[in-house]
């Protein structure tokens, strides 16, 4: 049988996201894109923007990864729709703040985001839940390197 | 061997069990709980846990017999210089070697192959010459020969495997060439558990006049190593995987090899006399160990050997072969559950992945239920590569292990599919 702690990191929406990821394609008109992996475990995700006028019109991704990250990813690209580049990095440090414990989750910032609280329990799992926005970062600052966790 | 190990040995033989009660109750890593259950712990190719005879051995020797070794006159340095040679005397020993001279201590497999690729490499191969790796290695066995390869401007060449995870021996011949200059294999795969036909290699390759190093790393703790009937030039092993600390391992090198092989790193112990005209190089094994050694981790590796060999290599190698055929047994009832490795001969590894369910999530869920188990690449991504898996969850035998813990594991994975439905 599960464990409390167990539903609490794979919550029925993560699992969700998980089986049924959104924005799950490549934007062809893409204005920002970047690649990121986690060596650790494997993941690799591409990740596709679009923005106009400082904001993200559009955002996707594709590639393969644990629940965790696959999850984390989907939720990130519903989440940052319609989002200034501003209000996306701010949304990043309230969520890595939430996901590394250092902050209690708190649903008006982070909205659905905050059921990936539960992460802070698993500190090897942190890398899994950020890589998606590490991610971001790194594509709308234009890097051309793959971003990588390790 | 001793003469009390000797009666060990003689006790366990005659009684003809092979008492894995007895052996747990020396381990006291393996006695707690995790998240509240019972560890089971199946991480073994990654490190094993420590008998307490081993853990003893060092804070004992760190208690009363610690100092520095080879210079000092004093009777605790003759104690530790005692306590050092005579590990090195144990390990010759275990691996079969002729002359403790064989013998070198250092961190690990990993320092022993980046020895031989940069001492042996680079006094024997250049520009155009190859050397001969294979699809299975652990990445300690790639990158040493990937950089030497990179400074002499030589080839690399990999054997391929087949869908069993075994090598493709025909390949191996026709790769095995007038330009090939250093074999080097490994004797049991991390990552699949394939024990590889290393005799055959090693004759094939002295057909063509080319030397052998072998990776024991993952071979030490479960197989008889004897390095004059293999016949090998270089074999290397690492402490930590085989009961001991970390940190200490050894190098075996043929002398007539190593009298020929220029100095690894310089410094202290590995020379003779030192001025700023002309510094000459110490006798062997000491030209290859420069600076202070571990000392307390040679004492650990000792104690290490006397345990594995008070138990002997040939009961360990039998409990543990069925233990490995039930886990297997057992892994394939699991639905939607594919083993990755199934070669014919096989040691310890359980490698394994889940339909629909990523590995790292299979570790997490596992812990969760008390089982310590190891998921991602292993160390050998051109494995993941050649089975097309971003990365698997490994569980790795050790002879502490029982029916009991694969049972465990079975249930564990059941939970791990409950999660994700």
């Amino acid at each position: 049988m599960p464990t409390d702690a167990l539903r609490e990191l794979y919550q029925e929406v993560i699992l969700d996201h998980t089986k049924h990821p959104r924005n799950f394609r490549v934007i062809e008109n893409a204005s920002h894109d970047a690649k990121g992996e986690n060596p650790l475990c494997g993941d690799r995700l591409s990740l596709y923007i679009l923005v106009e006028d400082g904001v993200i019109r559009d955002v996707s991704f594709k590639g393969a990864g644990c629940a965790i990250s696959t999850a984390s990813a989907s939720m990130m690209t519903e989440a940052l729709k319609g989002k200034t580049e501003a209000a996306a990095a701010a949304l990043f440090g309230a969520f890595h703040a939430v996901v590394t414990g250092k902050e209690d989750a708190d649903e008006d910032t982070l909205g659905k985001l905050a059921v990936f609280a539960g992460v802070c329990d698993y500190p090897v799992r942190v890398k899994c839940a950020t890589l998606a926005w590490h991610t971001l970062n790194a594509a709308l600052a234009d890097k051309a390197e793959a971003v990588s966790t390790e | 061997m001793t003469a009390s190990s000797n009666a060990g040995l003689a006790t366990r033989a005659t009684s003809n069990r092979f008492d894995v009660d007895r052996i747990r109750s020396d381990f006291p890593g393996l006695h707690q709980t995790i998240k509240g259950k019972p560890l089971v712990y199946l991480d073994n190719a990654a490190s094993t846990q420590k008998p307490q005879q081993v853990i003893d051995a060092i804070s004992g020797f760190y208690a009363h017999d610690y100092a520095n070794i080879h210079r000092g006159v004093h009777e605790l340095s003759e104690r530790a210089t005692r306590a050092y040679e005579s590990a090195r005397l144990k390990v010759q020993a275990f691996m079969g070697a002729a002359s403790e001279r064989e013998i070198i201590f250092l961190r690990g497999t990993t320092e022993g192959i980046n020895l031989v690729a940069e001492s042996y490499g680079r006094a024997h191969v250049g520009e155009g010459d190859e050397v001969l790796i294979t699809t299975m290695e652990h990445h300690s066995n790639i990158v040493p020969w990937q950089m030497l390869c990179e400074r002499s401007g030589a080839k690399l060449k990999v054997v391929p495997i087949n869908d069993r995870g075994e090598l493709e021996m025909d390949e191996l011949e026709k790769l095995l060439g007038a330009k090939t200059k250093i074999v080097a294999v490994g004797h049991v795969s991390n990552a699949l558990g394939t024990i590889n036909p290393i005799r055959t290699i090693i004759e094939l390759a002295h057909a063509q006049g080319v030397p052998v190093l072998i990776d024991g790393a993952q071979a030490a703790p479960h197989i008889k190593i004897d390095v004059r009937e293999l016949d090998c030039d270089f074999y290397t092993i690492s402490g930590h995987k085989m009961f001991g600390p970390t940190g200490i391992g050894a190098l075996y090198a043929k002398e007539a090899i190593l009298e020929k092989m220029p100095p690894y790193q310089g410094g202290g112990d590995m020379i003779s006399s030192v001025s700023f005209e002309k510094t000459t190089y110490n006798r062997l094994p000491f030209r290859f160990e420069a600076g202070t050694p571990n000392i307390a981790g040679t004492v650990g590796l000792g104690a290490a050997i006397d345990y594995v060999n008070d138990i002997g290599m040939e009961g360990i190698a039998a409990y543990e072969e069925e233990l490995l055929d039930y886990g297997t047994e057992a892994l394939r009832e699991v639905q939607g559950l594919r083993i990755i490795g199934e070669a014919n001969h096989k040691a310890s590894v359980l490698s394994f992945v889940l339909d629909g369910i990523h590995p790292h999530d299979i570790g997490t869920i596992l812990d969760q239920e008390g089982i310590a188990v190891r998921t991602g690449h292993h160390c050998a991504q051109p494995v993941m590569e050649r089975f097309g898996v971003p990365a698997t969850a490994r569980a790795s035998l050790a002879f502490y292990n029982t029916r009991e813990d694969i049972d465990r594991l079975v249930r564990g994975l059941a939970t791990v599919r409950e999660v994700f439905t």
